[in-house]
């Protein structure tokens, strides 16, 4: 599975980063930058928490 | 019908516990009715699924603070109303403003201000040790933190900082009259309006001045709506902070075991301000209003309906804390709402996070032996319908 991520709903919490800052940063107008999309089979339920984290639901996982 | 339908908010027994009366309000599921001090009534929305579900959705519940369907919780949310700035605003219009501020409050930028706070942490311990017990940590530890960090960050003087700690005082008390808030908020209008006017002649280094030139030199923004916004984070940016880092030294106190298990590991420190900001819930509550009929949680929701989002129940549902009323600092759970959640949710929360876990982190190192310096009981509590914590703190050590 991959991360996907709106930048167009992002509004900058930074939630994505504080639980994954391997896999997420913000850019310099504070929107989410997605560093490595792939997401290893058995980590998605971990993720999937992630996600839920996000206030503006700007992040989902697609197949 | 009115005589058995409970009040919305009602005064802490405890700092950090929900008060006692809101237990009420669960016989009823977690969309029960309550009534406000002007004796309008409103629904309570006391569930964690139910809060998220609302605060995610701001077409149907809105937050836009000038409608007159926009419950106030408090008189002093009445003269609130003048008061133009994306809290109170929806998508689009609120989008717009929030992203122009985003870039000033990223993780990273939150990161990048640690070794500032630190070092103004020390020196507030500092001069707190060469004083000697008893020290009063609101005044001289947990309120001067976020003070001075919001004014470096904005470009205010921290020498206005009496005048501006004043005024946001009266702002965000819950015992606040509409004539004392409006004053209040006449006040730091016209101190923003003087301070943005001359920074126009004379530029400094703050967010206000990156503002000023970007957004209202540009046409974007009006000067007014400035005033507005830094009104915001201006009061929003210490009175929060400040309130969370001097209940959270209480709490901490109060839990000795939790406080032992962190002094053994400091890198517990980050689940530690997690887990104080979901159990204190700062925000007890927050206000929206149905712009159109819904359902929730089985109740029927009308076009026009007042919404309370009950922060501090919310965060004590045990469908998503298990054992919800114990503090436990490993408990790791960041789904809490006392930042809020969907669009609004807190702009200055990695901040707030940062200012907490040095101030507690550093206290609780560089004195070891503290603690209360008057019964617990006693300690004065800030009033309902406003930001919660306590108003004084002795300690010795
Ligand atoms: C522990 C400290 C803090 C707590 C508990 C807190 C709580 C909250 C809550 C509950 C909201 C959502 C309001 C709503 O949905 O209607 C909010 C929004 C906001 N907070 Fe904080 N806050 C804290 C610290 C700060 C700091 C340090 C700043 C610094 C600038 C800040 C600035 C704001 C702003 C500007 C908003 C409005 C965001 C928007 O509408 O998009 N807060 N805060
Ligand atoms: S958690 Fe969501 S809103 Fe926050 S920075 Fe990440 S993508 Fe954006």
């Amino acid at each position: 599975m991959r991360i996907t991520a709106d930048q167009g709903r992002c509004l900058g919490a930074g939630q994505c980063v504080l639980s994954a800052p391997d896999r997420f940063d913000q850019s310099e107008l504070g929107l989410v930058v997605v560093l490595d999309p792939e997401v290893p089979d058995g980590d998605e339920r971990r993720f999937r928490a992630i996600l839920d984290l996000c206030p503006s639901q700007a992040l989902s996982l697609e197949v | 019908m009115t005589a058995g339908i409970p009040e919305y908010p009602q005064p802490r027994g405890c700092p950090y516990h929900p008060p006692a009366g809101y237990a009420e309000y669960d016989r009823h599921g977690p969309v029960s009715r309550v009534r406000l001090y002007n004796g309008r009534q409103v629904w309570a929305v006391t569930g964690h699924a139910e809060a998220r579900r609302v605060l995610l959705d701001p077409a149907t519940y809105s937050s836009d603070r000038v409608h007159p369907h926009y419950p106030a919780l408090a008189p002093r949310f009445e003269s609130a109303r003048k008061v133009r700035n994306f809290i109170g605003m929806d998508p689009p219009e609120h989008t717009v403003q929030r992203r122009m501020l985003l870039s000033s409050f990223t993780v990273k930028k939150a990161q990048a201000l640690r070794p500032r706070i630190q070092a103004l942490v020390d020196n507030l311990i500092d001069t707190i040790e060469a004083k000697g017990p008893v020290a009063d940590l609101v005044p001289e530890f947990a309120l001067p933190v976020p003070s001075i960090v919001i004014c470096e960050l904005l470009g205010v003087p921290y020498a206005d900082h009496t005048f501006f700690e004043q005024q946001s005082r009266r702002v965000v008390t819950g015992s606040t009259s509409l004539e004392e808030s409006a004053d209040a908020f006449a006040q730091l209008s016209a101190y923003l309006d003087g301070l943005i006017g001359r920074k126009q002649q004379d530029p400094g280094d703050g967010l206000l001045d990156t503002l000023i030139a970007e957004q209202v030199e540009t046409g974007v923004l009006t000067r007014r709506e400035l005033v507005d916004i830094a009104l915001l984070l201006l009061v929003a940016g210490h009175e929060t902070t400040a309130s969370a880092i001097a209940l959270g030294v209480l709490t901490l106190l109060e839990h000795p075991d939790q406080l032992a298990a962190l002094r053994a590991d400091a890198s517990l420190l980050p689940t530690a301000v997690e887990e104080l900001l979901r159990f204190m819930a700062i925000a007890d509550g927050i206000a929206r209003f149905a712009t159109a009929d819904a359902e929730l949680a089985g109740q029927r929701i009308r076009a026009g309906d007042g919404i309370v989002v009950v922060i501090s129940t919310a965060n004590r549902d045990d469908a998503a804390f298990p054992g919800p009323a114990d503090f436990e600092i490993e408990r790791g759970a960041r789904n809490h709402v006392s930042f809020g959640h969907g669009v609004h949710q807190c702009i200055g929360q990695n901040l707030a996070r940062a200012e907490m876990e040095i101030a507690l982190g550093t206290l609780f190192r560089r004195l070891p032996g503290l603690r209360l310096a008057r019964d617990s009981g006693e300690l004065p509590i800030k009033e309902a319908g406003g930001v919660q914590g306590i108003w004084e703190l002795p300690v010795t050590w």
